[in-house]
């Protein structure tokens, strides 16, 4: 087994606790090159078929390349596609700065979503290399009733045994790709062939390495226009993945803020 | 907590494979165990270049001493600030191994890397300081090995240099800790003088230690027995799910030991049964050829539907894990709460859960201290060893045959609260003290007599050793069958040979025989059959405790057969034997054997051919309600 066998059959054991142990899940799907493997990866764990609900929680501010890729795959890999809207930017929290607050629509979206399905468990596609409080997750995460994350007091997590009973009303967040990294990803998208949007490739010496609102997310500088390419580009780059997300570089504890909050 | 288990022969730069051995260093904190590590990467070559004079430099401009000690330090400064995943791991490599330093600084942290890294560690060094000696320090690291099942022990007596590199004095401190070891049940594979500052011993023999023979610690880290390959134990596939999104039916987990492949001959435990692998499949492709190992997240066909769920295990017939509803277990604990006997948990091994009881705490240890061993409970963050007791059978292996299944977490309201490592299967002689929920049959009694004819009964014969009890017992058994019912017999020394097999021929174990046998035959009594038990049981108070245990179903035979006719028939030849001298508590020579007062009836087999004495039993049962003389109205019963 290869390293990337490794991480597949990791993930793939993630997926199938999830769905053996939670009741009611679904699979947060944000059309990024982390979901699209998370994807990939449920319909390997699961024969062909993904049994579960892929959640958009939509803000309306995405990319037109990205809804077309939503409207094309959803349809093409046979996805329960459930398409959930966020609120007006002042039903949020105004001492957010800007783009935190916006993007915060999104964790109460989410929220409005989990009231409407009673999803016990949400399937996210984060990785521990993203960023630092990502760092610090456990696989199989419990949040409390707010959808709030308490950093302080996560269970103990070992030996691929995970805490599968959230409280009443509460709900886990599975994260089944959390020991990828961002070479991880594009290296078996490759490999595996997963289709992509095209913002990720460089065009006119740009390139978006990380997918948000069209609002509050920058391209990178970049020649990268085939994925191998990226893969050279990212062993060689000091920038952080998530450089071109300007909720993260507000303030210190902004993003931190917002994952204790329930976001992503 | 982090348990990435790293392949066990990466494959090399230069295309060859090296055995990997993970190993543990332990030692008091001043006896030099980050000086010896520091001193291993750089005369192993595994640091990167300029590490060494960047450090010299620091030392010097500080105006220090450089210590070998400064390196890991600064090491583990480098990967507390990256956020890695894999923080608890140090690597080089010696001529013919890679070598994983399982790192456990600290107290704090220290039962977590223990129990995470070292329960996995293929060996250890356990260091000593040639000045201060054995103290008792060393001797609870050496527990603490023993703790963890580590067997292979290399001994290092660090700091030879402030002994005048004294041969006595390393003898001295190396007999008294082998003879600990020792005592443990652990060899040690080398005892080396060493010292880590100056480098004498470690990767070469100087002048000064010119006297000492053995290995260097590389050599004794080169010799060491890499961990088998879990591809290369048995096969467990421990089933997460059975999937039927098609007309497919798949069973579905991760493949955690050996290999399989389609045709195999499987068995799925723990209920025993056995198929053949149809297919492997897949997706995108299915199905996949070739063989498919340890690590591999799979999905498999059989060719016959079984019943199977969740936590069963496939194994290769022959190399099945052992079912179990008892286990010893080494455990770490994490709860807020004690765990003290009799309380109750939830146990996962592997995606199998069961209900369990704490029947014992063998042993409780702060691993911090290891000063002090009891038994009453183990504390948060102490280890343990427990006997546990499981509601539903399990199938399972000894960590030290399978690391993988052979550990376990437990769960308490619903958080993961402890883990460790099963110990043995099957452990244990002691009742289970609480909240048994014995489970009632599906059909009642009256449903049972309906079909048979007669109602559940306990017909117990007693009387010296041939006597006739198991002819006579054989006949009733053959009468009753005849004639629609349900007999079985209990035969004492059948049963013996079984279910009593643990039991010999004291006053304590022939009782407890006595009641083994009352409680089986009353529970096949409760359940309509009529149990005919023929024992000589010769005490009268164990078939006093016998009826009391059936209670109204019980009915006493005495075969009251002359002794002396006993003693001339002796079919088995016991009687014989017994004379001679060659059969201990035998009864029938002597006046051990206590007849009866008031049974329900008397027989003597010397008078009597064995259809007519089958005859009389057979009335005495009818009068006594037990046997149907005619059809009954059953339906004014229900």
């Amino acid at each position: 087994m290869d390293h990337l066998d490794q991480l597949e059959a990791q993930s793939i054991y993630i997926f199938r606790e999830a769905f053996a142990r939670l009741k009611k899940i679904a699979l947060l799907w944000s059309l990024g090159k982390d979901s699209n493997v998370m994807i990939w990866l449920a319909r390997k764990a699961f024969f062909g078929r993904m049994p579960f609900p892929a959640l958009h929680v939509d803000t309306g501010k995405k990319f037109p390349e990205m809804y077309r890729f939503r409207d094309h795959y959803g349809k093409e890999w046979e996805l329960d596609l459930r398409v959930e809207p966020c609120p007006p930017i002042d039903a949020v929290d105004p001492t957010l700065p800007p783009a935190a607050r916006s993007a915060a629509r999104k964790t109460e979206g989410l929220k409005m979503a989990l009231g409407k399905y009673g999803f016990d468990g949400l399937i996210a596609g984060i990785r521990r290399d993203e960023e630092a409080t990502r760092a610090k997750e456990r696989v199989f995460s419990p949040r409390g009733l707010e959808g709030n994350w308490d950093v302080r007091d996560q269970p103990p997590e070992f030996w691929d045994h995970f805490n599968a009973s959230p409280p009443q009303g509460a709900h886990l967040r599975i994260h089944p790709i959390l020991h990828w990294t961002e070479a991880d990803i594009w290296a078996y998208t490759k490999r595996e062939n997963i289709p992509i949007i095209p913002l990720y490739l460089a065009k006119n010496g740009k390139r978006y390495r990380s997918l948000g609102d069209q609002d509050i997310t920058n391209p990178v500088n970049s020649n990268a226009s085939t994925i191998d390419e990226i893969l050279i580009e990212l062993e060689q780059t000091k920038v952080p993945e998530r450089a071109g997300r300007a909720l993260d570089h507000e303030t210190e504890d902004a993003f931190e803020r917002l994952r204790v909050a329930g976001y992503l | 907590m982090n348990m990435l288990v790293t392949p066990a022969s990466p494959a090399t730069p230069n295309g060859t494979t090296r055995p990997q051995v993970r190993i543990v260093i332990v030692g008091h904190v001043d006896h030099g165990k980050s000086t010896l590590v520091g001193r291993l990467l750089h005369e192993t070559g595994s640091l990167p270049d300029g590490k060494l004079d960047m450090l010299k430099a620091v030392s010097a401009r500080r105006g220090m001493p450089f210590e070998w000690s400064f390196l890991l330090d600064a090491l583990q400064t480098e990967r507390d600030q990256g956020i890695t995943i894999d923080t608890t791991q140090i690597r080089f490599r010696t001529n013919s191994r890679d070598i994983v330093l399982i790192d456990a600084p600290g107290h704090a942290e220290f039962l977590r890397n223990m129990i995470t890294g070292a329960s996995q560690a293929d060996g250890a060094v356990l260091i000593i300081d040639a000045l201060e000696g054995v103290r008792d320090q060393t001797r609870r690291h050496g527990y603490l090995l023993h703790l963890l099942g580590v067997k292979q022990v290399a001994v290092v007596v660090n700091k030879m240099d402030r002994v005048d590199f004294s041969a006595d004095r390393f003898k001295a401190i190396g007999d008294e800790i082998s003879a600990h070891l020792n005592g443990l049940g652990v060899t040690p594979t080398a005892v080396i003088p060493i010292s880590a500052r100056d480098g004498d011993g470690v990767a070469e023999r100087t002048d000064r230690i010119s006297w000492y023979k053995g290995p260097t610690v590389v050599e004794a880290l080169d010799a060491l027995e890499p961990a088998r390959p879990l591809e290369a134990l048995a096969l467990r596939l421990p089933v997460q799910a059975i999937y039927k999104f098609d007309d497919r039916r798949i069973v579905a987990g991760r493949i955690e030991s050996g290999s399989l492949i389609a045709g195999d001959e499987i068995v799925i435990m723990p209920a025993g049964k056995i198929a053949r692998i149809k297919t492997v499949e897949s997706w995108p492709a299915t199905p996949v050829a070739g063989r498919q190992g340890a690590g591999r997240s799979v999905g498999i066909t059989l060719d016959r539907e079984l019943f199977l769920e969740r936590g069963d295990i496939v194994a290769h017939a022959g190399t099945a894990p052992r079912e179990t509803r008892r286990l010893r277990a080494r455990i770490f604990w994490l709860h807020d709460k004690p765990l003290a006997k009799g309380d109750q948990l939830l146990v996962r091994c592997g995606p199998k859960e069961s209900r369990a009881t704490v029947v014992a705490i063998e042993k409780a240890v702060d691993p911090g201290e290891l000063s002090s061993s009891e038994n009453k409970a183990i504390g948060r963050n102490h280890v343990g060893e427990i006997d546990i007791s499981l509601s539903n059978p399990i199938a399972t292996d000894p960590y030290t045959e399978n690391p993988r299944t052979g550990r376990l977490v437990i769960e308490v309201s619903g958080r993961i609260a402890g883990g460790g490592l099963v110990l043995s299967v099957d452990a244990g002689q002691r009742a289970v003290p609480v909240d048994i929920v014995p489970v009632e049959s599906a059909l009642r009694p009256d449903e049972r007599s309906a079909r048979y004819r007669h109602n559940g009964a306990v017909v117990w014969l007693t009387g010296l050793p041939a006597s006739g009890k198991s002819t006579l017992a054989k006949a009733l058994e053959r009468r009753l069958f005849s004639n629609g019912g349900s007999p079985i017999l209990l035969d004492g020394d059948t049963l013996r040979a079984g279910l009593n097999s643990d039991l010999g021929f004291s006053a304590t174990d022939r009782s407890e025989n006595i009641r083994r046998l009352a409680e089986v035959a009353t529970h096949l009594a409760r359940n309509g059959h009529i149990a005919i038990v023929a024992a000589v049981s010769p005490a009268r108070e164990d078939r006093a405790t016998a009826r009391r245990i059936a209670d109204t179903l019980f009915r006493e035979i005495h075969v009251a057969t002359p002794a002396e006719v006993c003693e001339e028939r002796d079919p088995k030849g016991h009687y014989k034997k017994a004379r001679a001298g060659a059969l201990a508590s035998f009864t029938g020579i002597g006046n051990d054997y206590e007849a009866p007062q008031a049974a329900e009836f008397v027989i003597d087999t010397s008078k009597r051919t064995v259809a007519e004495a089958a005859d009389e039993i057979e009335r005495m049962l009818k009068t006594s309600g037990v046997l149907f003389d005619e059809l009954v109205d059953l339906a004014a019963n229900i």
